[in-house]
């Protein structure tokens, strides 16, 4: 038979693996196939497993057994700073060039355990270090909706296989938008759970105190059957939260979810056209019954400084690890082991990787280190006190998913500061650790192309079943 | 304003190589990411440090593999090994 996986989706898929429709093998074909004729051309995979066809093999014989998850036989792609044992795995980077994982992030035996097929690693920004995927060491990967134009990111591989067509779903991660500002400019359903929702534990690490994995897919109901297959409690990371720590309270099951708008950050930075998007977007949400109130975030307008003197600390900490002697690159010229270092880490790091180091050892170093970090971690706290304290007289908070549609390729190369704008609207969730959805919401036209444009919500920390409530009624779901 | 004197010495501390033309180069974008998140210098008040609810607590220093499980895949990921040891270059 014919499968049609322009609109195909798990839930769907899920039904016909079920009634013997196709099979699993059947599945995989088809998407290998269509990976082969698009993926030249976008460059969403790293890799394509040379398994595909054997692991769908045993999903369809556990399918036969009645031995049957939500996720059975279901291809995705993963990131590629998610390990996966025996495999390789480079965060798109040179220093990891050759690197096997020697065990499977946690996120991977959970679906391992429900027999989810892998087809491949997808393409990313360095070390999940950017918003375009053009810091990548392997290429950019072009948008699928206009190949002129970046694909974003970090998590852009990952988008971009869903959006051509090239995967069921996608495991991404989100620092600071990382999952959401691509699927905005790609059209696709990218969440951000809470910090701490899902394991981090086999998840290359950037920033560790906002870094988490997240679904990719292309509706609301399908990002909420794999965020169940890989959220959790994990005694490997000891970030991660159970269900006493964030108590359900309030239940919305007879009453609207109201939502808040936080206008005063509207006002500069967004495009004309976003803006109108995102009015028709507020005006849907009225008329689906939402009530919608103007709330006001004091400190938000510091997120983005404050994201940006953390991140590159973490950074700097973080990525110390790669010295060219346990794993990956080793610059071959250096006289000793000092000189092996710094060869190595000058080979085996992009620009803009060295820069985050660069500026993370500026902000941690003795003198600076009130001024920045300590501040920083102060007006973090009191970014999480405003949202608090806002999500207690709103459900929800949303925004525009980013300032405006996905730019050109080569764009913003030259310009760091620019592409970190980018993250406006997305840094916050991760600085207060709330979850967060982006939706696609609309389309504007630049240069006769439609191009996507994505709504976010934010809910309280594990409220994913918020977002998801809103999201499905959104999209009509 | 960082200095290109600056950059060398923040590059040494990171172990990183940098060039005369990239510490040139790295001045002005340095420069302007300092200069946008400085602003936060201008944000009043202090607020209280408190513990954040989720933080990294460390497990009791237990071996909870069997001998030999990972050491080859760990060791083959190194550049150079010989035996069961990694192989670096003289540090004195």
């Amino acid at each position: 038979m014919r499968i049609d996986i322009s609109t195909l989706t798990i839930s769907e898929a899920r039904k016909k693996l079920d009634a013997k429709e196709f099979s699993s093998v059947d599945l995989a074909k088809v998407y290998l196939d269509e990976i082969k004729k698009k993926n030249g051309e976008i460059n969403a995979y790293l890799e394509i497993y040379d398994d595909v066809l054997e692991q769908a093999k045993e999903a369809d014989e556990s399918i036969a057994k009645g031995e049957i998850f939500p996720m059975t036989g279901i291809p995705i792609s993963l990131k590629d700073n998610i390990l996966i044992s025996g495999r390789t795995v480079t965060s798109a980077s040179k220093i990891l060039e050759g690197y096997i994982a020697p065990y499977d992030a946690t996120v991977i035996e959970k679906l391992k355990s429900q027999k989810t097929v892998f087809l491949g690693r997808t393409n990313m920004d360095e070390f999940a270090m950017g918003g375009s995927t053009e810091n990548s060491a392997y290429g950019v990967t072009k948008n699928p909706t206009d190949l002129s134009r970046v694909s974003g990111g970090s998590s852009g591989g990952s988008v971009a296989s869903v959006s051509m067509n090239g995967a069921l779903a996608s495991l991404g991660s989100d620092t600071g938008g990382s999952i959401r500002e691509p699927s905005s400019f790609c059209g696709v359903v990218g969440l951000k759970p809470t910090y701490g929702g899902v394991s981090r534990y086999g998840l290359m690490a950037m920033g560790s105190s906002l870094d988490v994995i997240g679904p990719i897919t292309k509706t609301v109901s399908d990002s909420e059957i794999l965020f169940n297959a890989i959220r959790g409690q994990d005694k490997m990371d000891s970030t991660t939260y159970s269900e006493s720590t964030y108590p359900k309270i309030k239940n919305s099951k007879n009453k609207n979810l109201t939502v808040g708008v936080p206008y005063h950050i509207l006002e500069k930075g967004l495009s004309i056209e976003a803006k109108k998007v995102f009015d028709e977007s507020i005006e849907k949400l009225k008329n689906l019954g939402f009530e919608v109130r103007d709330i006001k975030l004091p400190n938000i307008e510091y997120s983005l400084a404050v994201y940006y003197i953390i991140v590159p600390a973490e950074v700097s900490s973080n990525l110390a690890r790669f010295d060219g002697i346990k794993y990956g690159l080793h610059a071959e010229d250096g006289k000793d082991l000092l000189d092996d270092y710094l060869k190595t880490r000058r080979q085996g790091f992009g620009r803009e990787v060295r820069r985050r180091i660069l500026i993370g050892t500026y902000v941690l170093s003795a003198g600076y280190h009130d001024a920045y970090y300590n501040k920083a971690l102060a007006l973090r706290q009191k970014i999480s006190y405003d949202f608090t304290k806002a999500l207690s007289e709103v459900d929800l908070i949303v925004t525009p998913t980013t300032p405006g549609t996905a730019f050109k390729i080569g764009e913003k190369a030259n310009d760091p500061l620019s592409l970190y704008l980018e993250d406006v609207f997305t840094v916050p969730a991760n600085i207060v650790g709330i979850p967060a959805i982006s939706l696609p919401s609309g389309f504007v036209t630049e240069d006769g192309k439609d191009l996507p444009l994505g709504i976010q919500f934010m809910a309280p920390h594990n409220r994913e079943d918020w977002l998801f409530e809103v999201g499905k009624k959104f999209l009509g779901e | 304003m960082i200095s290109k004197e600056d950059i060398q010495n923040l590059a040494n501390l990171a172990r990183i190589e940098i060039s005369e033309t990239e510490a040139e180069n790295l001045v002005p974008e340095i420069d302007s990411i300092l200069g946008y998140v400085g602003q936060i210098k201008d944000a009043i008040g202090n607020s209280e440090r408190v513990i954040p609810k989720l933080r990294n607590v460390m497990r009791g220093d237990v071996v909870s593999n069997s001998p030999d499980e990972y050491k080859e895949a760990l060791l083959n990921n190194a550049p150079a090994r010989e035996g069961d040891y990694l192989k670096v270059k003289k540090i004195l």
